[in-house]
């Protein structure tokens, strides 16, 4: 029995942290480490609506063509957010999993989240193309630049995602549902989930108005 | 292959960049030569650079911010001998206009980066685990990245001496000046990268602060109001850390992208707005403005309750002020742009909101001055610098409300009044603050005090020194002087100009003092050795630990019951009881990391080849950086065990060493001069023996 | 003390340059004066908070010293009379000049006329290192030099086409920015005759120093004899306009007749409209 808190003893598992029996010093660690990545995300979020803000901005003095009504459709942006959004509930069922030690459900309900994931890149990925034959790049003016830049940094986010989600997988494979790991998959849930909440933000600031408008 | 790095890049476009650029590579070389003389190296790499040690990585900190002081005061002085000689049109004096803008620009940039984000760093790394009784940061590993991102960062503005040009669009950059039309070269990309590297080393940093002071406190400091003040505004900057540098670092990577790639967020037409970066920009800046202060602030307070002898008074207003000046430095932003045309209501809003942080301010400095009254005043250098703060400081408050005052600021915005307000804040309100603490926590750090004499002589000239080099700016500004002027059509300003040239020579015999200082204080450490650990007669759980303090900080965690816990135990008697074997376990350490600094030296490489389009380099970089990572996450042996034994026997050598030194066998018994409640704790132990015998 | 006489007094111990170059220090229009009242003021308002500070400093640091002797009352933390006076007294002082502050900042909104009658419109447009002046009604215009009739009212508008600029006449009135793109404004009224000086604030570059224009206030006589010699220079069409753009820093003021209709808004424009070229370029 380690020590490197005093404080330890005391400490019962977050309701949230899927941890099967652990010790007082897991849950400890795990505790912090999720504490830690909290934090991180609200930093991350203020990143996201500040480019959010600074899109509004430059919609706002746009002044020429190619504008909202040329750019924005939801024939991409319906179907993404699906993905997304089921993406969200099959990871919940993959922690569930992991929670109960049930390890083909933690691949499986994993895996399949990250396949929903490479598919909303898939999309987007199309959607891009489609911008960029039509000469919709960020180059053309403020407007574009706003555009691209939030809905990419977004989709950078979810590659990362899915690249870090199939290392857990791997890693999982490989050394066994060890604490660390277990603790590894809560924190890439957390991360999910904020993508989730994020692109709801993009919809409805980006897309919804845009649509409108065209 | 090089992409837009070529022989244009080299520093022989003038004399003083020549100098300046030898200077750098010849320190290097030095360097170089001397750790592979002395064989230093894997002392270097193995105790330090991959050290995990929360004090190690403060003092690197600290040194880092030593070395960017040196480079930044220099280029102060060039630009104070530039303004001093600079009147008449055209070409007058030393610098040319160009090479003037680049000095400005890297010294606002090297002081706010690189000296004052360092130095405040590293004193919080330092010493706040201490004060709550942790045994390290919550996150030792990501520690070390920052602070090896934050190196990467000032290494790129060493860099720029020597390859290509510095930014000259000032440490604020604002477009359309640092636009790709405006300003083609590398400068604004040194700028940005430098600004990119520090500013993600400063999040990493907020988010442990706020983890380690939320999750490691030791039993008892569960009350949150039982907590040194230090521990108080260390949280609340790391706060304003976490909120605020993500606007930066989206203004800077807009920026970058305009520049780069054509984007247009920023750009003179095309739909660009180069208002949205001002915005973004100083919603990052004024908050930093207090993230700056705010430790300085709470160092004041340990400094002026330990050499008070004295309970600080009115804790929970300065706490509460504390919190209340975290929380309003977000709203105040616009106080930066009042002259931008916004309408009278939305500048006489952002005035007022500007002016309602006096008040927090103001408590802060009456407690102080009350923690004053009715004390032991000892005027070590720590408390001189306690001191000259609150007188200096207040003037600089004075000014900022002035100048949140709409129909006034239009008057001095952008000028030498300006210049002097911010110093003013700057240097007494968060320099001072970390000279303060630094030489307060000196001892602890490594088991002697700095030598006083020294100390002294080097705090009066910086005190005299920034009052004759920033009162002249003042009137200047009223005058009509703008900032950032080489030369002057206006030789009435001369004289002016010249008494403020001459407080920079002051200022620059301070530095000099105080690297004597470092070298007398080296030269007689037998001298100056803290034996106790309690060099001050201090009052809080860092003074208990020996000096300098093992790995793990304390062998037994301390219990806290109150407020001052360890000026109380001295109080009591309490302060050095026998070690209870019963209370020791085994514990585990974070052990050294070699991927820390790789990372760093990734990071440096992606963010140069980033400036000069060498992409393949980026590329590579990133993926080390990105392999790196994935290593480390495959190691699961990152922890060193120390056996319980080994914690106990240490902490019993420590209670010998203080019983010797209390009988008087070791020690000249100087460092406890001040030690009230060592004097206590000595007659009891003399009853004991007495007793005993 | 009206503020101007305050300042004389400073001047008359012989500091050096506040008789010659007194800038904010010796207004010579009312927003000048009102800005000096303003500091004056503030001033006297929060040395109600700073005299204390200096002179308890000065006290405790003497009487408390450790060598001293004095009362020691190490356990002495807290004191509600004292918390409610040290929180109370700034913000009642903050609240005054908060006062001050929503009044006088739309008293002196730049944008608000200043003096009644009809105003003179001026047209300021920041360019690389240097400034042109447009008086559209007068049908001239000049380069580094501002000239203002006394007692007149002067809208000034301003634009840039180059970076960001910032105008300011120290002892007159300013600063205000100028953006490319976007029109900011500034009224300004001079009271008497004089010959004072203006510039840009905003580092915008190798010629910013020089950056410098004189600002002679004269008569209103002398003022529409001065326009009349101004209208006999050559005129400032599109090309000399684009010249004067591209040329780089000029010291001497210069004076144009006939400045292109509308060419301030199509300069800004130029930026403003995505859709139109740039206004030198195209030609």
């Amino acid at each position: 029995m380690t020590d490197t808190t005093t404080d330890s003893q005391g400490v019962r598992p977050h309701a949230g942290i899927p941890l099967e029996h652990p010790d007082a010093e897991t849950a400890h660690a795990t505790e912090r480490a999720v504490f830690g990545f909290w934090i991180f995300l609200m930093s991350d979020l203020v990143v996201f609506a500040l480019l959010l803000a600074t899109y509004a901005v430059l919609l706002k003095g746009n002044s020429s063509a190619p504008g909202p009504a040329e750019v924005i459709e939801l024939a991409y942006a319906f179907p993404e957010t699906l993905l997304l959004l089921t993406s969200t509930l099959t990871l919940t069922f993959a922690t569930v999993a992991l929670r109960e030690d049930r390890a083909r459900g933690v691949y499986g309900w994993t895996f399949l989240s990250l396949a929903l994931g490479a598919g909303f890149l898939a999309l987007e990925g199309a959607e891009f193309a489609g911008l960029i034959n039509k000469g919709h790049v960020p180059q053309v003016n403020g407007f574009l630049s706003g555009y691209w830049l939030a809905i990419g940094t977004h989709g950078l986010h979810v590659a990362i995602g899915v690249v870090w989600g199939l290392i857990l997988i791997a890693q999982f494979w490989i050394y066994g549902f060890c604490p660390a790991i277990r603790s590894r998959l809560v924190r890439f849930s957390l991360y999910w989930h904020m993508l989730d909440v994020v692109w709801i933000a993009i919809f409805t600031v980006i897309y919804l108005p845009g649509s409108l408008v065209s | 292959m090089l992409g837009r790095l070529s022989w244009d890049a080299s520093p022989f476009y003038g004399v003083i960049p020549a100098i300046a650029a030898s200077v750098v590579v010849l320190a290097a070389i030095g360097t170089i030569v001397l750790l592979t003389v002395m064989r230093r190296w894997r002392w270097l790499w193995s105790e330090w650079l991959t050290s995990l040690d929360h004090k190690k990585i403060g003092i690197m900190y600290v040194v880092l911010a030593a070395i960017m002081l040196a480079r930044a005061f220099i280029e102060a002085g060039l630009m104070r001998t530039q303004q001093a000689l600079g009147a008449g049109a055209g070409d007058v004096g030393p610098v040319g206009a160009e090479h003037f803008a680049q000095l400005f620009s890297t010294h606002g940039t090297i002081m706010i980066f690189f000296v004052l984000m360092p130095f405040m760093t590293g004193l919080i790394n330092f010493a706040m685990p201490l004060q709550i009784g942790a045994r390290d940061m919550t996150f030792p590993w990501m520690n070390s990245i920052a602070l090896m991102l934050t190196i990467g960062g000032a290494g790129l503005v060493m860099a720029s001496l020597v390859i290509g040009k510095f930014s000259t669009g000032g440490w604020t950059g604002y477009p359309n000046f640092t636009g790709a039309e405006v300003n083609p070269g590398v400068g604004p990309d040194y700028w940005i990268w430098a600004l990119t590297l520090g500013g993600a080393g400063s999040t990493l940093t907020g988010i442990n602060i706020v983890a380690t002071i939320w999750k490691e406190r030791t039993t008892g400091l569960d009350h949150l109001m039982w907590m040194p003040l230090f521990c108080w505004t260390s949280l609340c900057t790391a706060l304003l850390m976490i909120f605020a540098f993500p606007a930066l670092t989206v203004a800077t990577v807009m920026l970058w992208l305009d520049r780069t790639f054509g984007f247009h967020f920023f750009t003179q037409g095309d739909g660009g707005n180069m208002m949205q970066y001002v915005n973004l920009f100083w919603m990052w800046g004024h908050p930093e403005v207090y993230i700056l202060i705010l430790p300085a602030f709470g160092v004041y307070s340990e400094v002026i309750g330990t050499f008070s002898s004295k309970k600080l008074f009115g804790y929970t207003s300065l706490v509460w002020a504390t919190m209340a000046i975290a929380v309003l430095s977000f709203t105040v932003w616009l106080h930066h742009f009042f002259t931008m045309g916004a309408s009278a209501n939305v500048n006489a809003i952002f005035g007022i909101a500007t002016m309602v942080i006096a008040v927090p301010t103001g408590v802060k400095v009456y407690d102080w001055l009350l923690t004053m009254r009715h004390g032991r005043l000892r005027f070590d250098v720590p408390m001189l610098y306690a001191v000259g703060f609150i007188v200096t400081f207040v003037v600089g408050g004075v000014t900022g409300v002035l100048m949140a005052i709409p129909p006034f600021d239009y008057v001095v915005h952008n000028s030498t009044f300006l210049v002097a307000h911010f110093h003013n804040m700057v240097i007494p309100g968060s320099l001072f603050g970390m000279m303060a603490g630094a030489t307060f926590w000196f001892p602890k750090a490594f088991g002697f005090r700095l030598d006083e004499t020294w100390g002294r002589r080097g705090f009066w000239f910086w005190i005299v020194g920034f009052y004759l080099a920033f009162m002249p700016l003042y009137v200047l500004g009223l005058f009509g002087m703008s900032r950032r002027m080489a030369t002057y059509l206006h030789p009435e300003w001369q004289p002016w100009l010249i008494a403020a040239w001459a407080g920079a020579g002051l200022v620059g015999c301070g530095l000099i003092c105080q690297a004597i200082m470092l070298y007398v204080s080296i030269r007689d450490r037998e001298r100056l050795r803290d034996i106790t650990g309690d060099a001050w007669d201090g009052r809080t759980l860092e003074w208990l630990a020996p000096s300098p303090p093992p790995e793990w900080n304390f062998g037994a965690r301390p219990v806290v019951t109150g407020r001052d816990e360890f000026g109380e135990r001295k109080l009591n008697d309490e302060a050095y009881p026998v070690p209870d074997r019963t209370a020791y376990r085994d514990i585990e350490i974070p052990a050294n990391a070699a991927t820390a600094p790789l990372i760093g030296i990734f990071a440096f490489l992606l963010a140069f080849a980033a400036i000069w389009w060498m992409w393949w380099l980026v590329w590579i970089s990133a993926g080390a950086i990105f392999l790196l990572v994935l290593w480390r996450s495959m190691r699961f042996d990152l922890h060193r065990q120390v056996s319980a034994e080994t914690l106990y026997q240490a902490d019993m050598a420590h209670r010998r060493t203080i019983l010797a030194h209390a009988n008087g066998d070791i020690g000249s018994g100087a460092p406890m001069r001040h030690a009230r409640g060592t004097e206590g704790y000595l007659a009891k132990e003399r009853r004991e023996r007495e007793g005993q015998a | 003390m009206p503020p101007r006489r305050t300042v004389a007094a400073l001047a008359a111990i012989g500091l050096p340059g506040l008789a010659e170059a007194a800038g904010a220090l010796s207004p010579n229009g009312p927003v000048a004066e009102a800005q000096l009242g303003i500091l004056l003021t503030a001033l006297g308002l929060m040395a109600i908070v700073v005299l204390p500070v200096w002179l308890l400093a000065a006290v405790f640091v003497l009487r408390y010293r450790s060598t001293a002797g004095q009362t020691y009352r190490p356990e002495e933390d807290f004191d509600l009379k004292v918390d409610l006076v040290i929180w109370a007294v700034p913000a009642l002082i903050v609240i005054a000049i908060g006062t001050i502050v929503w009044t006088r900042t739309h008293q002196l909104d730049p944008y608000a006329q200043i003096a009644p009658g009809d105003s003179l419109r001026i047209e300021a447009v920041a360019l690389d290192w240097k400034w042109l002046f447009i008086y559209p009604d007068l049908g001239i215009a000049t380069v580094n030099e501002l000239a203002l009739p006394a007692g007149t009212n002067a809208e000034i508008a301003l634009t840039s086409d180059t970076v960001i600029n910032s105008l300011i006449v120290p002892g007159l009135a300013g600063q205000i920015m100028a953006m490319a793109g976007m029109r900011t404004e500034l009224n300004v009224v001079a009271d008497a005759p004089a010959l004072m000086w203006g510039r840009n604030t905003q580092y915008s570059g190798e010629g910013f120093a020089d950056q410098e224009f004189r600002v002679p206030v004269t008569t209103p006589e002398d003022f529409a004899a001065w326009a009349e010699t101004a209208r006999r220079e050559r005129p400032l069409d599109r090309a000399a306009y684009c010249n004067l753009a591209t040329e780089g820093a000029t010291s001497e003021p210069r004076r144009y007749s006939a400045p292109e209709g509308g060419l301030f808004k199509a300069i800004m424009m130029q930026y403003m409209d995505q859709d139109r070229g740039r206004l030198c370029s195209d030609d």
